[in-house]
């Protein structure tokens, strides 16, 4: 099929449009404007629904009625935006609602600044709301992988019944690239006879809840919510190696920040010097074991993560090596991102240091 | 073959449109190809600008720090990016409106009196595709054909009359290099 | 034996939580009776709040969601434009609404959103305990209010009903009392007036219902009742503050 130059932003609109979603509620913030702008002009071609919402929170409950209801819903913001709709992210995980929700990151905290940013993976991976629950979160570094996986996105949170948040950058969201429109490999998704759509005289009522008063009754509700979280962690990981065969010293990073690394590492290997680039891509589950072997496999002396944040993934780098390896950081918060020139020294540094 | 090309201007010049035809010509004929514009409060208030890869290897960083080519159609753009252009790397200048040489020696410049030369075919909103021909004349990065395709899907309907200017544009740019190399 | 009153089968078989002299009870039998006389408890969804009208899911025979505190209208409305052949209505209390959910329901009225909204004024905190709600009265103590809520402190009152009704998309607004078989016959008429014009197209419609909170007012149920009528309704006037559907039809006319 012939390639299409997509912008970041409209191409995770249309993407989720193609994947059957036909309603979205948002609420304007830069640098994500131009998705619920294409919605705005393109879900009335395809019957659906496109509704400018009076704040975040208002926008994520609504996504929560209607994916209750048994739809396919998106929302999309910010930073800022989606710390407001943290609470109802809860709700939703809690309830066990599919619900596909896009963060196209910038700079923080507060309202920080406009400019591409990766310091909400704490926020995306560890929750920003409340209570033990997960949200499935895909890193993509391209429009054509963001165009793949946010139609994948609706089919991951339709089977396991779980929010799945498209966590990107502002600079994915502004940039155009080609595109080459692809299904998602087919999936047997089950019916949704969950969904309140009235219970037409057939049936007993069905309750869309995140409220079990019984702690016992809650706990059991915890315990099921983690069975299906150790599904997803089989399942679901997502990851990427580039030159990484005979690398000696290997960047870990994800995203936009993930291609500064490639080109890094290309001009490292320029310079006589292996380095290697490790990309997850699903950033929950975290492909933990997959990096501890890629870092311990082969001649890997060293490892540096690098994320637009002041060091945040970091964890679970650290994390899945498990003390194994050495790890450096060398990031950059607030909007600004580490040049390829930084991390090459970086890289110097790192491998001077072992 | 690599490209790395910023462009910048005052809003209003088409800086963006023109990042995004080099974008669209630079993908049908099979190049990887990347457009990033800078966004927010600066875009409103007035200075625009965008980069734009082309590259016949997959693109990496998207991340234009040291641009092969700059296009510059406002004094403060040749100003603020002929620093950040990569040792031999080419300044295209649109010497309509700015007054100023470009510093470097370690460049090649070309100036390109693309405002004139838009006015004379009666529509001074074409300068940036007279820059445009200029550019690709000099570069040969893209077959102007390419472009001149693109422009009878861009236009059409009430706006196919500007196909032919825009045409024009692009080989009155092209022929101001060939004359200057003459 | 004729059977001369019985159990809405809009209503659950589960035992309600509410204590002795609350009229939630009443209110969720109106809801209910409401959507059996319509024929809709099969074509109904109803959110449910946070606070004391949080279970209303288990009560009440149609779908239900439960949404987060405030979020109701909301929920509604995602649910509504999934389904807009069904009928949606939203159970709130007056924190609820009226505080932590101002928004969703300032903005829910504002869009002419087709869903109902019962609210449940009793002017107090309920299941947290008795604290000040925005719609406790000057003077009316609250554990939260010790010495009684204070202009001066805490404000005064709001009357939602009234403020909903200045907006064009709000269709129906009233304010009705459940505390005798004459009033709770007139808050009846006044929740189908509400669903009907809802499922004609009218627009938002809500309707206030003043209720008692025996247990966090400190009174008997027999008190609370003349409580109410006493110090809730020269407070909350009761009446018709929005019916655009009668303007569209005289304006037909």
């Amino acid at each position: 099929m012939a390639k299409e130059l997509w912008k970041g932003n409209e191409a995770v609109a249309e993407a989720a449009i193609r994947a059957g979603c036909r309603y979205f509620f948002g609420y304007p913030i830069t640098p994500q404007n131009e998705i619920p702008e294409y919605f705005a002009r393109h879900m009335p071609e395809h019957d659906g629904v496109f509704l400018q919402a009076e704040s975040e929170v208002a926008a994520i409950n609504m996504a929560y009625g209607a994916a209750g209801s048994g739809a396919r819903v998106m929302t999309s913001s910010s930073s800022p935006g989606i710390s407001l709709k943290q609470e109802g992210i809860s709700y939703i995980a809690g309830a066990e609602l599919p619900v596909v929700i896009v963060n196209m990151m910038r700079g923080g905290p507060g309202l920080g600044s406009i400019a591409p940013g990766q310091s909400d993976y704490f926020q995306a991976t560890r929750g920003g709301g409340n209570g033990d629950y997960r949200t499935v979160v895909l890193a993509p570094a391209t429009i054509q992988e963001m165009t793949d996986l946010t139609q994948e996105a609706f089919d991951i949170a339709d089977l396991y019944r779980i929010p799945v948040l498209v966590l990107a950058d502002g600079m994915i969201g502004q940039m155009m690239e080609a595109v080459e429109w692809k299904k998602p490999k087919a999936r047997k998704l089950p019916a949704k006879g969950w969904a309140t759509d009235g219970t037409k005289g057939k049936r007993e009522h069905n309750i869309i809840n995140s409220l079990f008063i019984d702690p016992k009754d809650c706990t059991q509700h915890n315990q099921n919510l983690q069975k299906k979280h150790d599904l997803i962690t089989q399942n679901e990981i997502r990851f990427e190696e580039y030159l990484t065969d005979d690398a000696e010293v290997l960047f870990v990073a994800y995203g936009t920040t993930a291609r500064i690394c490639q080109s890094a590492a290309i001009k490292l290997r320029e310079a006589g010097v292996k380095a290697g680039v490790f990309r997850p891509i699903s950033l929950w589950p975290y492909p933990e074991k997959e990096l501890y072997l890629c870092a311990n496999r082969g001649c890997v002396k060293t490892v540096v993560c690098a994320e637009m944040s002041m060091g945040q993934m970091i964890d679970d780098v650290k994390i899945a090596l498990n003390g194994s390896k050495p790890v450096r950081f060398i990031g950059s918060g607030g909007g600004t991102f580490p040049t390829s020139a930084e991390l090459m020294a970086a890289a110097h540094t790192a491998l001077e240091g072992v | 073959m690599i490209h790395e090309i910023i462009l910048s201007g005052f809003g209003g010049q088409g800086i963006m449109a023109m990042g995004k035809m080099l974008a669209e010509a630079g993908m049908q004929e099979g190049l990887s190809v990347n457009w990033l514009p800078s966004y927010g409060p600066e875009v409103r208030g007035g200075t625009a600008n965008c980069s734009v890869m082309l590259s016949s290897e997959p693109i990496v960083s998207p991340i234009v720090l040291e641009p092969t080519e700059i296009i510059v159609m406002n004094k403060p753009s040749l100003l603020r990016f002929e620093p950040e252009l990569v040792s031999g790397g080419i300044a295209f200048i649109n010497s309509s409106i700015i007054e100023i040489p470009a510093t470097r020696r370690d460049i090649n410049a070309f100036y390109v009196p693309c405002l004139d030369i838009a006015s004379e075919l009666g529509n001074p909103r074409a300068a940036n595709m007279v820059m445009l021909g200029a550019y690709i004349e000099v570069t040969q990065c893209l077959h102007q054909k390419t472009v001149e395709k693109m422009l009878t899907h861009l236009f059409t309907g009430a706006k196919a009359g500007l196909v032919a200017l825009n045409k024009e544009a692009l080989r009155r740019g092209a022929a101001c290099i060939l004359r200057a190399a003459c | 034996m004729a059977v001369v009153y019985q159990r809405s089968k809009g209503l659950t078989e589960t035992e309600q939580h509410f204590c002795p002299g609350c009229t939630h009870g009443v209110i969720h039998k109106l809801v209910a009776e409401v959507m059996e006389e319509l024929d809709i408890i099969g074509s109904t969804v109803g959110v449910a709040s946070v606070g004391c009208s949080a279970f209303a899911y288990n009560y009440f025979a149609c779908d239900m969601q439960q949404a987060a505190h405030g979020r109701a209208p909301a929920v509604a409305t995602g649910i509504k434009r999934v389904h807009p052949d069904l009928a949606v209505f939203t159970y709130q209390g007056d924190g609820d609404l009226a505080a932590i959910g101002t928004a969703e329901i300032v903005h829910a009225a504002m869009r002419g959103e087709k869903i109902t909204a019962i609210f449940v004024n009793n002017a107090i905190y309920g299941m947290t305990g008795g604290q000040m709600a925005p719609t406790t009265l000057l003077g009316q103590k609250a554990t939260t209010a010790p010495l009684g809520r204070q202009k001066d402190l805490h404000g005064s009152p709001i009357r939602m009903a009234e403020m909903l009704a200045t907006l064009d998309g709000c269709a129906y607004a009233e304010r009705v009392m459940v505390t005798d078989p004459a009033s709770i016959a007139k808050a009846k008429r006044a929740i189908k007036k509400a669903f009907t014009l809802q499922l004609a197209g009218a627009g938002f419609t809500m309707v206030e219902l003043l209720s008692t909170c025996p247990t966090n007012w400190g009174l008997s149920p027999v008190e609370a009742i003349g409580w109410l009528k006493e110090n809730l309704v020269p407070c909350y006037p009761l009446g018709v503050y929005a019916d655009r559907a009668e303007q569209k039809e005289e304006a037909a006319k």
